[in-house]
């Protein structure tokens, strides 16, 4: 019978926590939900001996047990949740050597929760570089714990951690503060009333409630026990503050040593040119142009590929399985949806690398620095600019990325304003469009193509910060602005931590998007399918004798159509045409717009099954790819459907409409109301009709 | 009347004497803000906002707002 151990793993923001996670579990990790919220929830296991082996969760970062987001929150709610199945039966907190005095605050708080603890010291190989000197053993006997000299980088430490983690009966869980000497007579009236509980754990369960108001907690009630105002109690929660630094400046003053001449370093010199109100910004410039360039040139070779890939998979698939429902609804509808899904694939994880990398790395925290005042001016805050440059690959993480504005206004405008900022979602459609209504030719050297998508994210950025400045107008203040952001050390990116990221990112978008796409593939495919009615039907003999004069592949690709045009999906399309005739839409790619309506990445692989089902394509030839069929459609008359007014205003129409259910579906999470979403989707849809209908009229 | 955080120029360093306003927040005090240590100004931005600091020996950027409610005593080197 193996043993297993419970493990968190808790630490302050950019102390490698996650590297030390990774460096424990390696590959034998997962990524989920906490129930209820989206807070990312990760977990994994490692093996510390033949029989034990300890479950690790990495709680997120944060800097006390003082929650002010729900990510902090969670792991107060672990650690003081006994009954919880992952409540730890040892703690390790990570700390980062640099900044051991402030780690030791939450230290010192999981301490005195009494569970027993140990004591990571991260970055351990910059300890000489640095010039800190530590006195382990001190250290290890003021602060009642084991330490961990770790450095994951030079892969030391690991298995010292591992054996302090299997023999955690050891450790002492002695606290570090009385907490009776924070307020003596108010804790002296909170032991009266609750005699047989821990105190400290009272007063978090207190301050956690004045500042979250919804957990409820059966065993214990305070319905007879006046608590104080949240200003009192924000003073005792300093008053907490300075008494756990007067303990640890006493520890550190004996046991730590900082010769203050080796510290003056590199990052003085690259603070210098990173926040300079110059180079700094030219440098974020030519950063973001290569996240672009990486995004359309780089990707766009692999993507060919997957596309052509894909369309001769299907093709493939119809000469070769017998023909029948099955093979059509596999090589139509499955294929192409799958298709449409795995084309993806290069973007987003291009973009997550990108973004990894630049957090990885501390040069996100410079960025917000060197950007706040200006977006402050747009009712935005500088740590906005994350979710912003977050939002060109998913508005879903970039929402959830919002977490850390401490201004709910600034937050709220921000996550209003994200969708705007074009998505890879939207990429698809862009790179589908361009090359069919834009002509071939070169500006300066630029591609018309190249600088038609470049356009599109400006516009798409430029419409975000103007609704944020609209926003900011309308809105009412209603609460205090905050603004606290650490600057930490610049790290050389780990290779695995980077890799991690992008696998586990791009593997989520993919499933949770694609579980959509492939849904909707699905149910257009029998829609396209089938129809109501004599007209459906007898198709065949209808189109037979009213076209005598046809071949037979072109009377077969007549009957193909008529059968579309009478499908329910058809009917459907045909009934929202006079909607959006005046913006240069026929009836399919109305069909198109309806489907995308819950995820707009689908319309691509809408029109795709719509053409593939529309044409007898088993008799053309060459490949059968979306674009080519897309470039032969025509309206009845014999004019081009993708021209350029009507591709222009579809382009449009695309960067400003809000077509993504699970966005709005986390907006209303994290907004905690639907008043939000729902004025997303009216406001955004409406400026999206509107700027569509006057672009195609003017070029019309 | 004692001067603020806002007050220093780049380099200069303080000795922090007040930041117990309300409009401060707690993960500020949590970082080490507290009357008795020492703040060093790095960085500004362009506008003179936000600020880069060295609180406590933790780097942190702050806004303008946020510095004029801590209060020091100047240190003159």
């Amino acid at each position: 019978m193996s043993k297993q151990i419970n493990v968190a793993l808790i630490g302050n923001p950019n102390t490698g926590k996650t590297s030390v996670f990774n460096a424990l579990t390696g590959l034998n990790q997962k990524v989920g939900n906490y129930p209820g919220i989206t807070v990312d929830k990760k977990e994994g296991i490692c093996k510390l001996s033949r029989n034990t082996k300890a479950h690790i969760i990495d709680l997120p970062g944060t800097y006390s047990l003082n929650a002010s987001s729900i990510d902090e929150n969670v792991v107060i709610e672990l650690l003081l949740n006994k009954n919880d199945k992952d409540y730890p039966d040892v703690a390790v907190i990570v700390s980062d050597v640099e900044n051991l005095k402030r780690n030791l605050l939450l230290f010192t708080q999981i301490k005195d929760l009494h569970i027993p603890s140990i004591l990571v010291i991260n970055m351990a190989d910059r300890m000489e570089r640095k010039g800190i000197s530590l006195n382990i053993e001190l250290l290890e006997k003021q602060l009642n714990t084991k330490i961990a000299l770790v450095s994951t980088r030079k892969k030391q430490g690991i298995d010292e951690l591992k054996s302090l983690i299997e023999n955690y009966k050891k450790l002492s869980v002695k606290p570090c503060l009385n907490t009776a000497t924070i307020d003596i007579d108010y804790f002296q009236k909170l032991k009266k009333a609750f005699p047989d509980q821990d105190l400290y754990k009272l007063w978090l369960v207190i301050c956690q409630d004045v500042n979250f108001g919804k957990i409820t907690r059966k065993e214990l009630d305070f319905s007879n026990f006046k608590t104080k105002s949240a200003s009192e109690l924000k003073r005792l929660q300093q008053k907490e503050t300075i008494k756990r630094y007067q303990f640890i400046n006493a520890v550190l003053k004996e046991g730590q040593n900082i010769d203050k001449e080796k510290a003056k370093d590199f990052r003085t010199r690259l603070d210098r040119i990173l926040t300079h109100k110059v180079y700094g910004y030219l440098i974020f410039f030519v950063i973001l142009l290569t996240i672009f360039q990486a995004i359309y040139d780089w990707a766009s070779i692999p993507m060919e590929f997957i596309d052509q890939s894909f369309a001769s998979l299907a093709n493939w698939t119809k000469a070769t399985l017998p023909s029948g429902v099955l093979t059509d609804l596999l090589a139509e509808g499955i294929i192409s949806g799958i298709g449409g899904i795995v084309i993806f694939i290069p973007q987003i994880a291009f973009l997550f690398l990108f973004i990894s990398i630049l957090e990885e790395s501390g040069y996100m925290s410079r960025v917000v620095f060197l950007m706040d005042k200006i977006m402050r001016r747009f009712g935005l805050s500088g740590k906005s600019i994350v979710p912003l440059i977050s939002g060109t690959a998913c508005a879903i993480p970039a929402i959830m990325a919002t977490r850390n504005i401490e201004s709910w206004k600034e937050r709220l405008i921000t996550i209003l304003v994200t969708p705007f900022t074009t998505c890879s979602a939207r990429l698809p459609v862009y790179i589908i469009i361009i090359p069919l209504v834009i002509p071939d030719g070169r500006f300066l050297g630029l591609s018309y193509q190249a600088l038609t998508l470049m356009l599109l994210y400006v516009i798409g950025f430029s419409m975000a910060v103007l609704s944020a400045f609209i926003l900011d107008l309308v809105m009412k203040q209603n609460r205090k602005t905050f603004f606290v952001i650490e600057m930490p050390g610049y790290k050389i990116p780990l290779f695995k931590n980077v890799a991690f990221t992008v696998i586990e990112k791009t593997k989520t978008f993919i499933f949770e998007a694609g579980k959509i796409i492939l849904a909707i593939s699905i149910v257009l495919w029998v829609l396209a399918s089938y129809g109501p009615g004599e007209n459906f039907n007898s198709a065949e003999s209808i189109v037979k004798t009213n076209h005598t004069e046809l071949n037979e592949v072109e009377l077969e690709n007549e009957i193909a159509a008529f059968k579309l045009e009478h499908s329910y999906i058809g009917i459907i399309g045909k009934s929202i045409e006079p909607v959006i005739k005046p913006l240069g839409y026929d009836w399919k790619i109305g069909i198109g717009l309806v489907a995308s309506f819950a995820a707009r990445e689908v319309f691509v692989g809408t029109l795709a099954t719509i053409y593939s089902v529309g044409s007898a394509s088993d008799e053309e030839e060459g490949e059968n790819t979306i674009k080519n069929r897309m470039a032969a459609e025509v309206h009845s008359n014999g004019d081009k459907v993708f021209t350029l007014a009507s591709g222009i205003s579809l382009l449009l129409f695309y960067a400003f409409a809000m077509q993504c259910m699970s966005t709005l579906a986390i907006v209303k999470r994290e907004t905690n109301s639907w008043k939000w979403p729902l004025i997303q989707l009216f406001g955004m849809s409406t400026i999206a009709y509107i700027v569509a209908f006057i672009a195609y009229q003017f070029l019309k | 009347m004692h001067t603020s955080v806002a007050d220093l120029k780049k380099g200069e360093r303080g000795i922090i004497i007040d930041s117990s306003s309300d409009s401060i927040p707690l993960k500020l005090l949590e970082m080490g803000c507290l009357p008795g240590n020492e703040v060093q100004l790095l960085h500004l931005a362009p506008f003179s906002d936000p600020l880069y600091l060295v609180i406590n020996g933790c780097h942190v950027a702050i806004r303008k707002e946020t510095a004029t409610l801590i209060l020091i005593d100047k240190l003159n080197e």
